[in-house]
């Protein structure tokens, strides 16, 4: 198996809610309520689901633009310091507990401080979805890629503008489109823009929040070929959150399924497309629409809204939208379990009704 | 065909028979352009005042009290025989010295508090707009007066005070900017590079609402100048025998049928002033997005 480059492990986001007189927390909105979530060195995992289900904030948290409101996250920790850490944690003895703690501000990345935080922002990038958005409309292009270059504090002067140039080079633009504003620039360049700047401290994992949802359909393949070559070119390792299914079976090796909150499936791509056991899975496949009249599709069609993540479904989160919903859903919350080789799937009934 | 009419046709060729209207944009450029140009001339007056003048603007000449305007005297003398061309380059440096100090003072305040509003939220933001919404409740001139009678009178006071009392305007105009420039994407990509929070600040949020400070800035400017004018018209502003439009204005009020030029050249600097910072601060506003100018 290959090593894991990002293991997560029972993250939690809660988003509090103040309401009232006195602005008292009356409720959270959970967000990303318990994922665990193994990213390997090199791959590109898609992450997908429905609007507000949770697959940004997950991807932001990682990033730690979102703190993370319990669990961890390790980035490039080797498998022995985290199997130590978490048999530490679970530990009965709470002298091993506080030793786990303790070893958590250094290995944990929700955890570590500021200073210690700075070099592995380094290794982490990311690519926002509107990149008319995401580049700051009063500074150069110069200025914009080499950001991250000063930040770090990597390299200066003459080093920055060759490096700047080289990078460049990299997404496809040229010497000439350095001296101009991010306004100057079609959606489609300003990705490029977004890309060579995610790029410029040489990272080893980028999130790619929805990088081709913004932009024209023509477009989104030229970026996606683009962040492929990309990634086979420097050895990238990408979570690549979005809606569109269809890209991520182009870029994919893995795909997480994430329905309010909740890992709901996880598996190569291939056996997701082909074989996809969880309920929440076959609706979402059957809403690709096939290029061919004489296909007959038959379209799983959910009824029912997203419930509210301030007060999710008990049991399967599932169940209410679900047609294989019994008993055992509405009581009892499944887990995420091996289903086949690398495929996992939460979900009591995906034997009986695959 | 004779040469007669032949020429007269290339004329007429020569010249389109309806003049196309002007454009309102063209209009307001043309007005943008005019007041830099009276400002620029105003500054560069308030300058060489010393070498430009033709007399020395305290200088009396008793014999020559309430002189018409005339070759000798440009705009005519006030009631002590003073040259009033040359008192209104004199008063025009007080009026920008205003200008510029209290706008400076406003923004520096403002553009601190607003940002210390802006980044921290919560109680802190709380307690620092309720101070300055406190400032912005009191009417304008009263609040300057009451300034003023505690740190006594004087150009000096005058300045710190208006500064003070704009400063709000400013505070509400970065803080509103800001909370919404903290979460465009650049700064959520700036913060994931590992960007301190005075980077942030100094080098995504401030560039990108300097605009709407200038363009708040010009406006004050104008409004200042009426201040300081009104202050010293009451007596509270640029002590005698220094030169005012505003007490310029004051010592013509006694004299408005006797000797109207007293009253009207200092009144229509003082207007003129005012409306080329508010034309430049109004066209400002539109020209200064850079999305928009392409």
């Amino acid at each position: 198996m290959a090593e894991n480059l990002i293991d997560i492990r029972e993250l939690k986001k809660y988003y509090p809610v103040h309401g009232g007189i006195f602005k008292r927390h009356i409720a959270d909105i959970k967000a990303v309520d318990g994922v665990d979530l193994k990213i390997e060195k090199g791959e590109c995992l898609g992450l997908v689901g429905e609007s507000g289900c949770g697959k940004t904030t997950l991807g932001k948290t990682i990033l730690r633009l979102h703190g993370a409101t319990s669990g961890r996250i390790y980035f490039g920790q080797s498998e022995d310091i985290i199997e130590r850490i978490e048999s530490l944690l679970k530990s009965e003895n709470p002298e091993e507990r506080q030793e786990g703690e303790k070893l958590l501000r250094q290995h944990d990345l929700t955890r570590l401080s500021r200073k210690n935080l700075l070099p592995l922002r380094k290794k982490i990038q990311i690519v926002f979805q509107d990149p008319s958005n995401s580049l700051n409309p009063r500074m150069l292009v110069k200025a914009i890629i080499a950001e991250p270059l000063i930040a770090q504090r990597l390299m200066s002067g003459k080093d920055i503008e060759k490096r700047v140039l080289e990078l460049l080079y990299t997404v496809g633009l040229a010497k000439e489109h350095m001296m101009r504003y991010p306004h100057e620039f079609s959606g489609g360049q300003r990705q490029r823009i977004a890309i060579a700047r995610a790029l410029a401290t040489y990272p080893e994992f980028i999130l790619m929040d929805e990088p081709t949802s913004a932009l024209d359909v023509s477009v989104q393949a030229q970026i996606l070929n683009l962040l492929k070559k990309l990634q086979d070119e420097f050895k990238l390792t990408y979570l690549f959150v979005t809606h569109h299914l269809l890209v991520v079976k182009h870029i994919s090796n893995r795909i997480a399924v994430m329905y309010l909150g909740k890992m709901a499936e996880l598996g190569p791509t291939a056996e997701i497309f082909d074989k996809p056991l969880h309920p929440y899975t076959k609706a979402l496949l059957s809403a690709i629409p096939i290029p061919d009249p004489k296909t007959k599709m038959e379209k799983i069609i959910l009824s029912g809204d997203v419930p509210n993540p301030i007060n999710p479904p008990s049991g399967c989160r599932f169940h209410p939208r679900c047609k294989y919903a019994k008993d055992i859903c509405r009581e009892v919350e499944p887990k995420l379990e091996v289903a086949e080789g690398r495929h996992q799937v939460a979900c009591h009934r995906w034997k009986e009704i695959s | 065909m004779n040469s007669h009419g032949q020429k007269a046709s290339e004329k007429l060729l020569q010249k389109p028979l309806i003049k196309p209207p002007r454009s309102k944009a063209s209009q307001r450029n043309r007005l943008f352009y005019a007041s830099i140009i009276y400002l620029v001339i105003l500054g560069a007056a308030a300058l060489a005042a010393p070498i430009i003048s033709p007399y020395n603007p305290n200088d009396q000449h008793l014999e020559e009290r309430f002189a018409p305007p005339s070759g000798k005297y440009l705009l005519g003398t006030d009631n002590f025989g003073r040259d009033l061309f040359s008192r209104i380059i004199y008063g025009s440096r007080s009026a920008l010295l205003v200008g510029i100090v209290s706008v400076s003072i406003a923004v520096v305040i403002g553009l601190t508090v607003g940002m210390i509003a802006a980044l921290s939220e919560g109680l802190v933001d709380n307690i620092l707009m309720l101070l300055m919404d406190s400032i912005l409740s009191f009417p304008t001139v009263l609040l300057a007066i009451t300034v003023v009678s505690f740190l006594g009178y004087g150009l000096l006071q005058v300045m710190l005070a208006i500064g003070v009392i704009f400063s709000p305007v400013f505070a509400r105009i970065v803080r509103a900017e800001a909370l919404s420039i903290k979460t465009e994407g650049y700064v959520e990509a700036s913060r994931a590079l590992g960007s301190s929070q005075l980077k942030i600040v100094f080098l995504h949020i401030i560039p990108n609402l300097l605009g709407k400070v200038v363009v708040q800035g010009s406006i004050t400017f104008a409004i200042s100048v009426v201040i300081e004018a009104s202050l010293s018209f009451l007596g509270l502003g640029t002590q005698p025998p220094t030169a005012s439009w505003g007490l310029m204005l004051k010592d013509a009020r006694n004299y408005l049928v006797q000797a109207p030029w007293m009253a009207i050249y200092p009144g229509v600097a003082l207007a003129l002033t005012v409306l080329s910072f508010n034309i430049i601060g109004d066209t400002l506003s539109e020209k200064i997005n850079p999305r928009i100018q392409g």
